[in-house]
């Protein structure tokens, strides 16, 4: 019977084995890599990394132990946030991170919009392209404090190199998601633009710009809330903000301050959040 | 379509007048908000630092050329515990977002109450930066990886939870509720039905937080808690710039490879 | 087998989309549920296995009143009531047969169903099922690979699957074409006559169901307009169910609807 049923339409040795299983009741879901050998070195190898993984972590318990008590200081600090002792340091270090924050994601955009167009493969030539997508990789792969490192040694301390250094990296975030965006952007507008005969800054205002405008602003939006974030963390190396007075209270165990300081960033955060989202509504 | 009569002669316009002026008053407040900004950024420099920048910067420059690739060797250990930070420290922040995110869903929550302490813990840890919960950490567990993998996790919580229950509260409601009509338990709906729908997601939101966590445990160590980031902290403060410069080139190589990893990854599971 | 007495349904937007629902289904019987959008069909049938939630009225299934069921209970009655949906409602990123299997939760634990453990006697009857509807050899193809007439067959596999005693069919043919649809109201029909089961089937095509169902119920504005046999449906009576005002609307069904309410007397009067 069965045989009749494959004989005028020949089928796979494995499939008509799992048709013959299933018709005794035996089934089992079809594994996710097909290979037994490649199942068994996968297994394997994630095995043997979480071996190696948990030997390479040495974790001092006793230390842990001791610590305990700090970790039950630090969780119960946020009950009872300790704004005023500090509340002068804290309102320069938190007004400060804000005007660096504004600051450095204004020129940061505006940096990136030409690296962002030089790195759109759909509009810019070859060499443009190249030079751009450097500048993006190296932005992108250091971390927001190297970079401070580096310009506190080359500008001093104090509020300056943090937007220098939170500007740097607007640009290679920016430029990256834009160009990845004018590179989707639908390729029609663009030639029959093109076909006017205008120029090329009449071209890009013309098909690019209204086509990428609104995730633009969006992406600038949130870009401001992660310079926040970042600008909490550069003032550990010098690079102005809060940062400074959030290691100084960690420090010295103040915890009832830090989490003041902590607060704060988190209620900051929030309300850019829920204003971004407001703003993006309002201009789609 | 807005028109102005300049003498009797109809004159397209882009926008309404009050709109115009709407927009037009946007961008001075912005502007005047900038120049504000800069101001007090400018108080607070020290501008003779400026003048000499640029031969700060070049002797900078001059001294990571060449790097000093005799520490290669040394680096080749921190290395590998920046990569264990970086992948323990994922898998435990997914380990306790991955619960997190369904009773932040709104679809999948059992309490509105519960909802809101789900979001509230999301939310703590998506605004803290990872450095900072490494300095926390490393006064209360001591220096070292330990510190700095649960660093990792406590930041990672916030960003897999955020976008995961984003990802459940957008799946196909249908089939949810074709198993609820067999009288499948709730927990069986969550397996059947939610679950295969959020996979590539979670998939994809794994990866991609795993590749943003090895650049920043590549920092970690400054704050002392572990990884290659010491031995940067550790030529910075010996201002052995040629050394700092070999750190910076294994630390690149090291993302570029992750970025790749985590593309080829995502790739697959969608 | 099912009653319904006086059953609303009071939506929170203040909508009344049911209105004193009475009516009881005989075991075996297939019934069709017609009527204009928004007339409450959806709502009334969602309101027997309580996916949605009456506001008054009871629900009686084989004796027992489901109507306040919470917990096992409810998983109890609901696994006794198969549904099929218009748009499939499969998980289309499982294999067709864990989506067949899965009409089969409420008789296994969890851990089983989530290590994929079937007892062997259930994934024989999956697979007959699926020979019966004609899948046999799918059963490893994932749910969106599948066309839509294939789809709905996993559908009605899977509900069979909690071996009901009552089906509830959501628009199974809107989204298919006409051809396939025939197919699949034959099918379901015919699963009933089989597995003598009672089923409710919402449909919007007249023509259709009055070829295939033993009885007709009409409702309009949430309210039990008409019921009886299909071959008592007249043009007047339709237009009870559908409004003067609805008939010009739907021009095109004008016909359509018409001529065969006409010809279905014939085609009633063949079968004995």
């Amino acid at each position: 019977m069965s045989a009749a049923d494959t004989g005028n339409e020949p089928l796979p040795s494995l499939e008509q084995q799992r048709i013959a299983q299933a018709r005794e009741g035996r089934w089992r879901p079809l594994p996710l890599i097909r290979s037994r050998h490649w199942r068994w070195i996968i297994n394997l190898s994630v095995l043997l990394y979480v071996v190696l993984a948990w030997l390479s972590v040495d974790v001092n318990w006793s230390r842990v132990a001791q610590g305990m008590e700090r970790g039950q200081a630090f969780v119960a600090s946020f009950l009872q946030p300790d704004f005023t002792s500090r509340g002068g340091e804290i309102l320069t270090g938190l007004w400060e991170s804000l005007t660096m924050t504004f600051t450095a994601t204004v020129i940061g955009v505006a940096l990136a919009i030409p690296v962002g167009l030089g790195a759109a493969r759909n509009i810019a030539p070859l060499p443009v392209y190249f030079v751009c997508r450097g500048i993006i990789a190296v932005s992108r792969t250091f971390q927001e404090i190297i970079i401070a490192i580096l310009f506190v040694t080359m500008f001093g301390f104090g509020p300056l190199a943090g937007v220098i250094t939170l500007a740097f990296a607007t640009i290679g975030f920016m430029a990256k998601l834009l160009a990845e965006d004018i590179e989707d952007t639908q390729k029609e507008p663009l030639e029959a633009i093109r076909a006017t005969g205008g120029g090329w800054l009449q071209w890009i205002n013309y098909a690019v710009q209204p086509q990428v405008m609104p995730r633009l602003i969006g992406l600038s939006l949130y870009r401001l809330d992660i310079n926040f974030r970042e600008s909490a963390v550069i003032g550990i190396v010098g690079a102005g903000g809060i940062g400074a007075t959030l290691n100084t209270s960690i420090n010295r165990y103040d915890y009832d301050t830090s989490a003041a300081i902590l607060l704060l960033i988190i209620v900051i955060v929030l309300m850019s959040e829920y204003l971004s989202g407001y703003v993006r509504k309002w201009t789609q | 379509m807005p028109v102005k009569h300049v003498n009797n002669v109809p004159v397209w316009q882009r926008r309404e007048p009050l709109k115009q002026y709407a927009i037009w008053a946007g961008w001075m407040l912005g502007g005047m908000l900038f120049l504000l900004c800069w101001k007090v950024i400018s108080d607070n420099t020290i501008w003779e630092f400026m003048n000499d920048a640029g031969t700060q910067a070049g002797s900078l420059i001059g001294r990571m050329i060449p790097p000093d690739w005799s520490i290669t060797g040394s680096l080749m250990l921190p290395l590998w515990d920046t990569i264990n930070i970086a992948t323990v420290g994922t898998a435990l922040g997914i380990l306790i977002a991955f619960p997190l995110a369904f009773l932040a869903a709104r679809n999948t929550t059992p309490h509105p109450a519960l909802r809101a302490v789900a979001l509230a813990i999301i939310v703590s840890s998506r605004s803290i930066n990872a450095l900072i919960w490494a300095m926390l950490l490393v006064t209360i567990v001591g220096p070292g990886i330990f510190a700095g993998m649960l660093a990792i996790a406590l930041r990672s919580i916030g960003f897999v939870g955020k976008l995961l229950y984003e990802a459940i509260e957008e799946i196909h409601p249908t089939p949810v509720e074709a198993l609820s009509s067999t009288g499948a338990a709730r927990t069986q709906v969550l397996a059947y039905a939610v679950w295969p729908q959020i996979m590539p997601a979670f998939a994809g939101i794994s990866v991609y937080r795993w590749d943003i966590n090895i650049r920043e445990a590549t920092t970690l160590g400054l704050v002392g808690a572990g990884g290659i980031g010491l031995q940067m902290n550790a030529a910075i403060n010996n201002l052995a710039w040629a050394q700092v410069a070999t750190v910076f080139v294994l630390i690149f190589a090291t993302v570029i490879v992750s970025e790749w990893v985590s593309a080829k990854v995502r790739h697959a599971v969608i | 087998m099912l009653k319904l007495t006086g059953l609303s349904k009071r939506y929170d937007t203040g909508d009344l989309a049911l209105n004193d629902i009475n009516l009881t289904v005989p075991a075996g019987q297939v019934m069709a549920l017609i009527g204009p959008s928004g007339a409450g069909k959806s709502t009334l049938i969602r309101c027997v296995n309580r996916l949605v939630e009456p506001s008054t009225g009871s629900i009686e299934l084989d004796g027992q009143d489901i109507t306040r069921a919470r917990g096992a209970r409810l998983r109890q009655a609901r696994r006794q009531i198969g549904m099929i949906f218009q748009n499939y409602a499969l998980v289309e990123r499982l294999s067709v047969m864990e989506n067949v299997l899965s009409g089969r939760l409420a008789y296994v634990g969890f851990w089983r169903s989530f290590l994929r453990q079937f007892p062997s006697s259930d994934i024989q009857q999956a697979f007959n099922l699926l020979e019966r509807v004609g899948l046999q050899t799918m059963f490893d193809k994932r749910g969106d690979a599948l066309s839509g007439g294939q789809k709905q067959r996993v559908g009605i596999a899977r509900a069979l699957m909690q071996n009901p005693k009552l089906l509830l069919v959501d628009e199974p043919t809107a989204s298919l074409d006409p051809k396939t649809s025939r197919q699949i109201m034959r099918l379901i029909c015919e699963l009933c006559r089989e597995q003598q089961l009672a089923a409710i089937i919402n449909i919007h095509d007249v023509v259709l169901a009055q070829q295939f169902v033993d009885r007709v119920v009409g409702l309009r504005g949430g309210e039990l307009v008409f019921d009886g046999d299909p071959k008592d449906l007249s043009p007047e009576i339709l237009t009870s169910i559908y409004g003067e005002e609805d008939w010009s609307v739907a021009d095109d069904n004008h016909e359509e609807a018409d001529a065969p309410a006409t010809a279905s007397v014939d085609i009633a009067g063949a079968h004995p």
